[in-house]
């Protein structure tokens, strides 16, 4: 089913889309001349797969739930935020704060990702296949952020039990972030996760790991110069 | 020669609770952490009276004449504004800094009263769900707890900027409350000091929030109202910029609101006296055409009928409150008062919320002093509460001649002080003065 949002109203296009019904048995959708605009398959909740013609604007896909988006184009400020479940596909770049807060699900982006990328993240799967702006992985509390390419400065400031594997260049870390070993265990799930994204060439033990030194945990008073 | 003996003179500027900071932050290293909001003098509901009726107005009949005290929150876009009964709202309160039990209590004593409550840092409890008839969920920089399906459950959302208490600043949430179930839902680990952001994660500025707005508007259908909750920190530009970025409610919350736990430093000296917000926060509705379309909703130190009349009288929608609703379940009890001694404190003095040790069973997540806390009972105390507060606001407005609390203003007042009197722009009792408006 083809979505023009030339010729319909962006709410008449989410309303289509937050409301499938099961007995058309319609799981294919596709959204023509998006244009930027903001907040398109936002709130969806069912297993769909749609495919954005063109740029979108901010929160792409924001609060997703089941669905599979792809973008075919560049994706604004806060795509796929506070996913919880479903596939986004963004296949230009995207820009800050992609994967804010979300909770689960997987978020591709082809091209580079701006300053933020996987801010305050609770359990989300990012893989960036270029690289990623300064504060990235920002308080980011559960889930997994892969760059294949570089990251900019204070990279996981603050982070909580979050994952982040860089294979490229990392310009600085964030408070609290250190450098960690990767076992078999980390191996293991970054393979599987670069599978799941296509990149069956990359290797898992060509990235470095990052995570919480745990130290800002509890408020201490010699740390305070960390803070 | 015998020498005069003189009373020892205590020092204005290094008081004794000055100097048992002082002491303390040398023993301990830390910054006073504490909850609730201003403790200092500032001016004030209490600086304000009502003129009452006289020849000019007459009044209505205390208990027979009708005065209409309900409100209608968010009509300007929400296809389903909030129909509450009375202009008293509960403020948002987590879960995680309150228990369970006492947020069960306060959506049972606001459902009894007609009024809507609201979650916190933390998301929406199946408790508070349940026992809400109105429930706002909050929309915060955390976003813990967040969940498109609980959002698409609430009867407004709020997404929140500021907080009176600490405007610019995020919330704590110490180590010793971060309970299995509050770790949990908020994606923790057990036992960490929780530290919330204190700016969006996704957005920055008012043309962003615009887009927030939308985002929201379309994940409920447009069926709910959004509020803007800001600080009292600049409440003409911030209630502007509420506005512009598409707010069906601003809610606006002055440095008498309280906190489950900040810097004492933060909330002592940062933003403004709640009396101090009104009348910019009313220009700004005024000036963009947007008085009572968009609703405002006052809070920060709001405690009995006289305040919410007040508040009402100064251009306000509705107030809202949470330290009073707490004393109302329980908090601060002086039956607890051994209780409290132990912990080095007193009745009405205790704010070590973040501590997790609250006596009353409101502020831990302690399962045996939860339990001190009966939600049902806690619940009627709030519905009573409420409904005193009411019934003394429709007193006052009747006293003035007027058949709604909505229908106080500004002329119904004047001032007991020169601030008060700047503050609130009503006159100077005994003059017709209102300093920055006449020389008279």
């Amino acid at each position: 089913m083809k979505l023009d949002l030339k010729k319909t109203k962006l709410r008449k296009v989410n309303e289509t889309l937050q409301s499938i019904d099961p007995k058309k048995n319609n799981k294919n959708y596709t959204i023509l001349n998006p244009d930027g605009n903001h907040a398109i398959c936002v709130g969806l909740t069912d297993d769909i797969d749609i495919n954005i013609k063109g740029h979108v604007g901010y929160y792409c896909g924001g609060m997703n739930q089941n669905a599979n988006i792809t973008i075919e184009g560049n994706v604004g400020t806060g795509v796929a935020e506070n996913m919880m479940s479903g596939k986004i596909h963004v296949k230009g770049n995207a820009s800050q704060s992609a994967g804010a807060t979300a909770h689960g699900g997987f978020l591709i982006i082809d091209g580079d990702a701006s300053s933020r990328c996987g801010i305050s993240m609770k359990g989300i799967d990012i893989v960036v296949k270029g690289s990623v702006g300064h504060m990235s992985a920002f308080m980011a509390q559960s889930g997994n952020l892969i760059v294949c390419g570089n990251a900019g400065e204070a990279l996981g400031d603050s982070l909580y039990e979050a994952d982040i594997y860089i294979k490229g260049k990392v310009k600085s870390l964030g408070a609290d972030c250190i450098e960690k070993k990767m076992n078999n265990r980390h191996l293991k799930k970054l393979d599987k996760l670069l599978k799941k994204a296509n990149l069956n060439k990359l290797k898992s033990k060509d990235f470095k790991r990052y995570g919480s030194a745990r130290k800002l945990y509890n408020f201490n008073i010699d740390n305070v110069l960390n803070y | 020669m015998k020498k005069n003996k003189t009373f020892p003179r205590q020092s204005w500027t290094f008081d004794e609770y000055t100097n048992t900071e002082i002491r303390r932050a040398a023993e301990t290293g830390i910054y006073d952490i504490r909850g609730g909001g201003s403790k200092r003098r500032l001016p004030h509901f209490d600086d304000l009276l009502f003129l009452g009726a006289s020849i000019s107005r007459y009044p209505l009949e205390g208990y027979r004449e009708k005065c209409t005290t309900n409100v209608t929150l968010g009509t300007r876009y929400a296809k389903k504004p909030l129909e509450l009964e009375i202009p008293i709202t509960i403020a948002g309160m987590s879960f995680g800094a309150l228990s369970a039990s006492a947020k069960e209590a306060l959506g049972r004593g606001a459902s009894i009263a007609g009024t809507s409550t609201t979650t916190g840092d933390g998301g929406m409890t199946p408790e508070e769900r349940g026992q809400s008839k109105h429930l706002v969920y909050q929309l915060l920089p955390s976003r813990y707890g967040m969940n498109p399906n609980d959002l698409r459950k609430a009867d407004a959302i709020e997404v929140v900027i500021g907080q009176g208490a600490k405007p610019g600043g995020g919330g704590m949430l110490l180590g010793q409350k971060i309970s299995d179930r509050v770790a949990e839902m908020r994606t923790l680990p057990k036992g960490v000091d929780q530290r919330s952001a204190c700016r969006h994660p996704d957005w920055t500025g008012p043309d962003d929030l615009k887009i927030k707005i939308l985002e929201l508007r379309e994940i409920t259908k447009w069926k709910v109202p959004i509020f803007v909750k800001i600080a009292g920190a600049r409440p003409y530009y911030d209630t502007a910029l509420a506005i512009k970025a598409g707010a069906d409610v601003v809610v606006l919350d002055g440095m008498q609101g309280g906190t489950a736990a900040t810097q004492e430093v933060f909330i002592e000296n940062v933003g403004q006296p709640t009396l101090g917000c009104i009348r910019p926060a009313v220009d700004a509705l005024q000036d963009l055409d947007m008085h009572r379309k968009v609703q405002l909703i006052i809070s920060g130190g709001v405690r009995n009928g006289a305040d919410v009349a007040k508040a009402l009288a100064l251009g306000a929608d509705a107030v809202s409150i949470g330290s009073a609703a707490m004393i109302a379940i329980g908090d601060n009890d002086p039956k607890w008062e051994k209780d409290y001694n132990k912990l080095g404190t007193t009745a009405g003095a205790y704010d070590d919320w973040h501590e997790g040790n609250d006596p009353a069973g409101i502020s831990t997540q302690d399962p045996k002093l939860m339990k001190r806390l009966d939600p049902i009972k806690a619940g009627k105390k709030l519905s009573n509460y409420l409904k005193v507060m009411t019934l003394e606001a429709q007193t006052l407005a009747r006293a003035c001649g007027k058949n709604s609390v909505h229908n106080l203003e500004p002329e119904d007042l004047c001032a007991l002080t020169v601030e008060a009197a700047a503050m609130a722009r009503v006159p100077l009792s005994g003059t017709n003065w209102i300093p920055g408006i006449n020389s008279k």
